[in-house]
C-alpha cells in the first residue's frame, strides 16, 4: 500500500492508549479521494478510538496521520473542520437546545460565504424533507432517526472533504437504517469521501468500496468490500453466516 | 434561512411587540412621579427601583455566563465590585494625588468604557485558569475568586493605601453627562430633576442598552456557539468553534456588564465599601437568573425585579400585617421578611422548576415526558413508512 496522488488519508502504524489500556495497537489505513471505506469490528475493537484520533480528539501514542499528505499532528481541534475533516460521532452529538435549523447552521459555523451557506441549507433540506418539516423544532425533541439525519445534514453543511461516520445505524429501526444508508449512498454519489464505522457489517460492506476489519486494536483484514463479503472468516465472525 | 421566515406572522408579532414596548416606555417614564404621588416615601421606592435596574444589568451579565455558556459562576459580584472600585478610585479625592485631575473627569461614556474594560479583563483573569472546569468544580473556584476580590478590597489599605480597607471610598462624585453634573438638580421645562431622578433615567437607559446587547448576542453566531459549547463541548469544537476563546468571551462579556453596573452603583451611591460585595450578593444575582428563567432575557429581567423588589415590599407590609393579625410585634420584621422571601423562592422553584418565565428550551428539558422514547421511535417509524416512497 503506497500513497498515490489521490490518497486523501493515510494512517501509518497508529497507536492509541488510554492510560495503560492500548486501544489501538499500530494500524495502517488508507482512504482515497472519492472512496467509501468501511471499518468494521466487534465492540471494543477500537473503531471509535481510531475516528476520534483522526479528528484530533484523542492524542495518538505513536504513528502518523497524513491528511492530503500533511501531518495532522499540529492542527488544533477546532481547525480540523477548516481542513475538511468532519465527523458524525457515535451518539450523533446533536445540540439538543438548538433548533434543527440552528444545528444545521452550526455545521457552517466556520464558513463565511453566506450565499453558499443558504444554498447548502436548501440542498440538505432536499436531501432530508423530514428535517425540513421540523426546522423550528428543538433538535433534542427529535426521534433518533431524525437526529441522525440532522447530524448528517450538519456534517454536510461543513463541506467535508473526508466525512467520518461512527455507527450511523445505532439504535435505529431497520427501516430507518435503510433510509440512512440510502442517504450515505447519495452523499457518496455527490463525491464526498467517507470512512464508515458500522456494527451492521453486512450493510456497510454492501455499501462501501473497500473495507477494514479491526479486532482488539489491530487491523486483521483489509480488502475490497466485495471480497470481504465473500471471505469465509469474515462471514463467520461478522456477517452471522 | 430567509425562506423559513413567515413574514405576515413576523409583522403581526412586531406590531404587538411595539405596542407592548410603547406602554412599558410610558410607564417607566412617569414612574418617578407616580411613586412620589402615591407613596409618602416615594424617593426610597425610587431608590429601590434604581437598584432593581442595576440588578437587571447584573442578572443579564450573569445570564451570559450561566444561562448561555452554562458556566456556573458563584463569584459574579466580584465584577460589580471591580467596576465600582474602578470608578471610585479614578474619581474620588482618595487617589487624586496620584491620578492627575485633568486626566479623569467623571465623564459618563469614558467611565463606562473603562469600567467595562477593566471588569472584562478580570473576567478573562477568572476564565483562563478555569477553562477546563465545569459545574460544581467551577462553582467552587469562582466562589473563591469572588471572596479573594472582596478580601483584597478589605485589606489593600496597607502597605500602600489603595482601597482604603473596610471603610471604603467616600465622596465619589456623580457622573457628568453631556456637560451636566448629575449630582446637582437640573431644571428642565420648569421641572427640577433631583439626583435620584436623573440617575433613574440614566440607569434605565443603560439598562435598556444592556438588554439590547443581550438580545443581539443571543441571536448571534456567538450566542449559538455558547449554547453549543454548553451542550457538547467536543462536538462544538469539531464544528470549528474555538471553545477556549468563545468561553473566555462569555466570561469577559458577562463581567463587563457587571462592571458597568458597578460603576453606576459607585457614582450613584457616592461611596463603596467591600461589604456591598459579599457572597450573598452573588447568590442573590444567581437566584434572579435561575428563578426568572435561565437563558431567557424576559425571564431574567422578571427574576431580577422580583428578587430585588419583594424584600422592599415586605419591609413595608410586614409590620402592619403583624399588628393586624396578632395585635403586636411577635417576630422581628427583618427576620420575618427574609424568612417569607426564602420560603417564596422555595415555593416558586418547586412549582416552576424551570423558572417563572423559562425559555422554550428549558421548558422542553424539564417538561415531564408525555411519550416514552420507544413510543416516539414508533411514531417516527410509521411516519417514515408513510414518507418512504
Ligand atoms: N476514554 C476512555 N478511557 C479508557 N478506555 C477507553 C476510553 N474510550 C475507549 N476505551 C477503551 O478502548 C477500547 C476501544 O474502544 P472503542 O470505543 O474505540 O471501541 P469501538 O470499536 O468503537 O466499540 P463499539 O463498537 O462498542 O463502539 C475499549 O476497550 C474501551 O473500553
Ligand atoms: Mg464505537
Amino acid at each position: 500500500m503506497t500513497a498515490s496522488a489521490n490518497t486523501l488519508l493515510e494512517v501509518k502504524d497508529l497507536k492509541v492508549a488510554y492510560g495503560g489500556i492500548h486501544a489501538v495497537k499500530g494500524i495502517n489505513l488508507e482512504v482515497k479521494e472519492g472512496e467509501l471505506v468501511a471499518l468494521i469490528g466487534a465492540n471494543g475493537a477500537g473503531k471509535t478510538t481510531t475516528l476520534k484520533t483522526l479528528m484530533g480528539m484523542v492524542k495518538p501514542a505513536g504513528g502518523e496521520i497524513l491528511f492530503k499528505n500533511q501531518s495532522t499532528a499540529k492542527i488544533e481541534a477546532h481547525d480540523y473542520v477548516r481542513h475538511g475533516l468532519v465527523m458524525v460521532p457515535e451518539g450523533r452529538g446533536i445540540f439538543g437546545r438548538l433548533t434543527v435549523e440552528e444545528n444545521l447552521l452550526m455545521g457552517a459555523y466556520w464558513r463565511d460565504d453566506k450565499a453558499q451557506i443558504a444554498n447548502d441549507l436548501e440542498r440538505v433540506y432536499q436531501l432530508f424533507p423530514r428535517v425540513k418539516e421540523r426546522y423550528k423544532q428543538l433538535a433534542g425533541t427529535l426521534s433518533g432517526g431524525e437526529q441522525q439525519m440532522v447530524a448528517m445534514g450538519r456534517a454536510l453543511m461543513s463541506r467535508p472533504k473526508l466525512l467520518l461516520l461512527d455507527e450511523p445505524s445505532m439504535g435505529l429501526a431497520p427501516i430507518i437504517v435503510q433510509k440512512i444508508f440510502e442517504i450515505i449512498r447519495m452523499v457518496a454519489a455527490e463525491g464526498v469521501t467517507m470512512l464508515l464505522v458500522e456494527q451492521n457489517a453486512k450493510l456497510a460492506l454492501q455499501t462501501a468500496n473497500r473495507g477494514y476489519v479491526m479486532e482488539s486494536g489491530k487491523v486483521t483484514f483489509s480488502d475490497d468490500a466485495a471480497a470481504l463479503l465473500s471471505n469465509e472468516k469474515v462471514q463467520q465472525a461478522y456477517l452471522g453466516e | 434561512m430567509t425562506s423559513t421566515i413567515n413574514s405576515a406572522e413576523f409583522r403581526a408579532n412586531n406590531l404587538k411587540t411595539t405596542l407592548v414596548l410603547g406602554v412599558i416606555a410610558v410607564v417607566l417614564a412617569i414612574l418617578p412621579w407616580a411613586l412620589g404621588h402615591f407613596f409618602e416615601s416615594g424617593n426610597s421606592w425610587l431608590r429601590a427601583v434604581d437598584f432593581a435596574l442595576l440588578y437587571i444589568m447584573l442578572a443579564l451579565g450573569l445570564n451570559i455566563v450561566v444561562g448561555y455558556a452554562g458556566l456556573l459562576d458563584l463569584g459574579y459580584i466580584a465584577f460589580y465590585a471591580v467596576g465600582a472600585y474602578t470608578f471610585a478610585l479614578l474619581n474620588s479625592p482618595h487617589l487624586q494625588a496620584v491620578i492627575p485631575e485633568w486626566l479623569f473627569q467623571p465623564n459618563f461614556f469614558v467611565m463606562m468604557l473603562i469600567a467595562a474594560f477593566v471588569a472584562g479583563v478580570f473576567g478573562v483573569l477568572l476564565g483562563s485558569p478555569t477553562l477546563k472546569l465545569r459545574g460544581d468544580y467551577l462553582a467552587i473556584v469562582t466562589l473563591g475568586f469572588g471572596e479573594i476580590i472582596r478580601i483584597f478590597m478589605n485589606n489593600l489599605d496597607r502597605p500602600i493605601n489603595i482601597t482604603n480597607g473596610p471603610q471604603g471610598i467616600n465622596n465619589i462624585p456623580a457622573v457628568q453627562f453631556a456637560g451636566y453634573d448629575l449630582g446637582r438638580p437640573i431644571e428642565f421645562l420648569g421641572v427640577s430633576f433631583e439626583k435620584i431622578h436623573l440617575y433613574y433615567y440614566l440607569i434605565l437607559a443603560m439598562c435598556f442598552f444592556i438588554i439590547f446587547v443581550s438580545m443581539r448576542l443571543q441571536r448571534s453566531r456567538i450566542g449559538r456557539a455558547w449554547v453549543a459549547i454548553r451542550e457538547d463541548e467536543i462536538a462544538a469544537n469539531a464544528m470549528g468553534i474555538n471553545t477556549r476563546n468563545v468561553k473566555l468571551l462569555a466570561f469577559a462579556m458577562g463581567a463587563s456588564f457587571g462592571g458597568v453596573a458597578g460603576a453606576l452603583f459607585a457614582s450613584f451611591q457616592g461611596f463603596v465599601s467591600p461589604e456591598s460585595f459579599t457572597l450573598m450578593e452573588s447568590i442573590m444575582v444567581l437566584a434572579m437568573v435561575v428563578l426568572g428563567g435561565m437563558g431567557n432575557i424576559p425571564g431574567v429581567i422578571l427574576g431580577a425585579v422580583i428578587v430585588s423588589i419583594t424584600p422592599e415590599i415586605l419591609r413595608d407590609v410586614i409590620n402592619p400585617l403583624q399588628q393586624a393579625l396578632v395585635g403586636r410585634k411577635v417576630v422581628d420584621p427583618e427576620n420575618l421578611r427574609m424568612l417569607i422571601f426564602g420560603l417564596a423562592m422555595i415555593v416558586i422553584m418547586l412549582v416552576r422548576p424551570a423558572g417563572l418565565w423559562p425559555s422554550k428550551q428549558r421548558r422542553a428539558e424539564l417538561a415531564p415526558k408525555t411519550k416514552t422514547i420507544s413510543q416516539q421511535e414508533n411514531d417516527s417509524l410509521q411516519d417514515a413508512e408513510r414518507n418512504h416512497d
